[in-house]
């Protein structure tokens, strides 16, 4: 039983990632345990977007090993990819919320989050709206349901992205800069509800520029530059002891700006 | 032109405006999934496909519509030795010309769609056929609405060229009419005839942009 919580969701090894001539990866080696908050931080330009792209599928990686608990997306050098079936089913297992949102303009805030969960997962509607609007009042928009995208604040938005990642029941929730996008105002609102899901035990892996939130909620923080994992490790350690140079420096400057 | 000559003319125009119609929906009918069907290719990664989609474009765009009717109706013959029915050569040709003006529209409209919609479908898991249908086409629909307007108020005059291969429309006959009664009323009775089919399909177009309206 322990050791079944603490097998890894998420394992990356040696994954390398080139757009053109330009090397955005360099040989990544992670691993994502059961529960754990894993914040990443880094310069931008470090590869810490591209990570979470190849990890959602979004971009192909070029060698290397992805897998997802006993499930293998690719691996190899040149990396090659599961069966259609194999991807679509490693894509149940994660959510992804962007810096941006995305959420789909022309539906409301109820189907956005109902329509993946009907279509990709056949769902009935009714039980698929019941547990949306669970899930919305989780995020404390319970009485937006009807409301389109444009009508919601940025920090609105953004929950509304959260509760239809969730949605889909994702063992492994992963956020791209999930505040960047926002009001400095609003970003609080955003943190809450990350926190509330790590205190549900949430599997989450966090790009971030909040350093005192990445400290207070993250369990490991990894500090990516130039396509490396630099250093990993507590976020007291990380944040507050940095062994490295290119860490000290990046944070150093980071408290400046 | 006596009253009872225009009242008759009326009579044989709303008769002849069938033509005219079916030609205008025969070719929606055609050139909107036609069009579709193009941009893609227009699109595509694959090198061959797009140069001849740009060709394709090039082609139905760079030349007088007025020719494209005289080729269609005409080449056939040369070539099988058998034309096409007036009409249906007509329909061929405005099909295949509108098609791409409709194409460059969607192609447009496609484009306009961010690409994080496309991701977040593709996270959610969604099929890129579901991707397509319920996430991408629907906004773009709402984008092409008012460049589709466009073409299609043109359309519906451009129909009038299709007398050059001797359509009966309702331009044949105003312009017969013309020449028989020696007075240019039947041109300007065929200019009423083509300002309320265009005032019908411009107030489609606002109540479909209306209907869309509910979101940004």
């Amino acid at each position: 039983m322990d050791k079944q919580i603490k097998a890894p969701l998420l394992t990356m090894q040696g994954v390398c990632k080139s757009f053109g001539k330009l090397e955005v990866l360099k040989g990544i080696s992670l691993t994502v345990s059961q529960g754990e908050v894993v914040a990443v931080i880094g310069p931008s330009g470090s590869g810490k977007s591209t990570l979470l792209r190849c990890a959602t599928l979004l971009e192909h990686i070029d060698s290397g090993c992805i897998r997802y608990g006993d499930l293998t997306m690719a691996e190899g050098s040149p990396a090659v990819y599961a069966d259609k079936q194999t991807l679509q089913k490693i894509r149940t297992q994660f959510g992804l919320v962007f810096q941006n949102f995305n959420l789909f303009p022309h539906f409301s805030v109820l189907r956005n989050l109902t329509e993946a969960p009907v279509r990709v997962l056949g769902q009935p509607k009714e039980e698929a709206e019941v547990s949306a609007g669970r899930l919305l009042e989780k995020v404390g928009l319970a009485d937006r349901a009807d409301a389109y995208p444009y009508q919601l604040s940025g920090g609105q938005q953004q929950r509304v992205a959260i509760a239809r990642a969730l949605a889909l029941n994702p063992g492994l929730l992963f956020f791209d800069e999930p505040t960047s996008a926002l009001d400095p105002e609003l970003t609080g609102e955003i943190l809450k509800v990350i926190r509330s899901l790590a205190a549900d035990h949430m599997t989450m892996v966090i790009v971030t520029h909040e350093m005192a939130f990445a400290r207070d909620v993250a369990d490991r923080v990894i500090f990516m530059d130039g396509g490396v994992i630099v250093e990993e490790g507590l976020p007291e350690e990380v944040l507050g002891r940095p062994r490295n140079e290119r860490t000290r420096a990046f944070l150093e400057r980071f408290n400046q700006g | 032109m006596s009253l009872e000559e225009i009242g008759k003319l009326i009579i044989q125009m709303l008769l002849d405006s069938r033509t005219t119609l079916a030609l205008f929906a025969l070719t929606a009918l055609f050139a909107l999934p036609l069009g579709l069907l193009v941009a893609c290719g227009r699109m595509s990664r694959i090198r061959v496909i797009q140069w001849v989609v740009r060709a394709y474009l090039l082609i139905m765009r760079g030349t007088p519509l007025i020719l494209q009717l005289i080729f269609f109706y005409f080449m056939p013959s040369y070539i099988f030795g058998q034309s096409l029915p007036r009409f249906w050569a007509a329909v061929l040709a405005f099909s295949l010309n509108y098609a791409a003006y409709f194409a460059e529209i969607y192609r447009g409209g496609i484009e306009a769609v961010p690409v994080g919609q496309r991701e977040a479908a593709s996270v959610l898991g969604f099929s890129r056929g579901q991707t397509f249908g319920r996430i991408i086409l629907p906004q773009v629909i709402k984008h092409i609405l008012p460049p589709m307007g466009n073409e299609f108020m043109v359309l519906v005059k451009d129909t009038a060229l299709a007398q050059t291969i001797g359509v009966m429309e309702i331009f044949r006959l105003a312009n017969t009419s013309v020449s028989s009664n020696a007075s240019l009323i039947p041109i300007f009775v065929a200019g009423v005839f083509y300002l309320v089919m265009n005032a019908i399909v411009s107030k489609g177009f606002s109540i479909a942009e209306k209907k869309l309206d509910y979101y940004k």
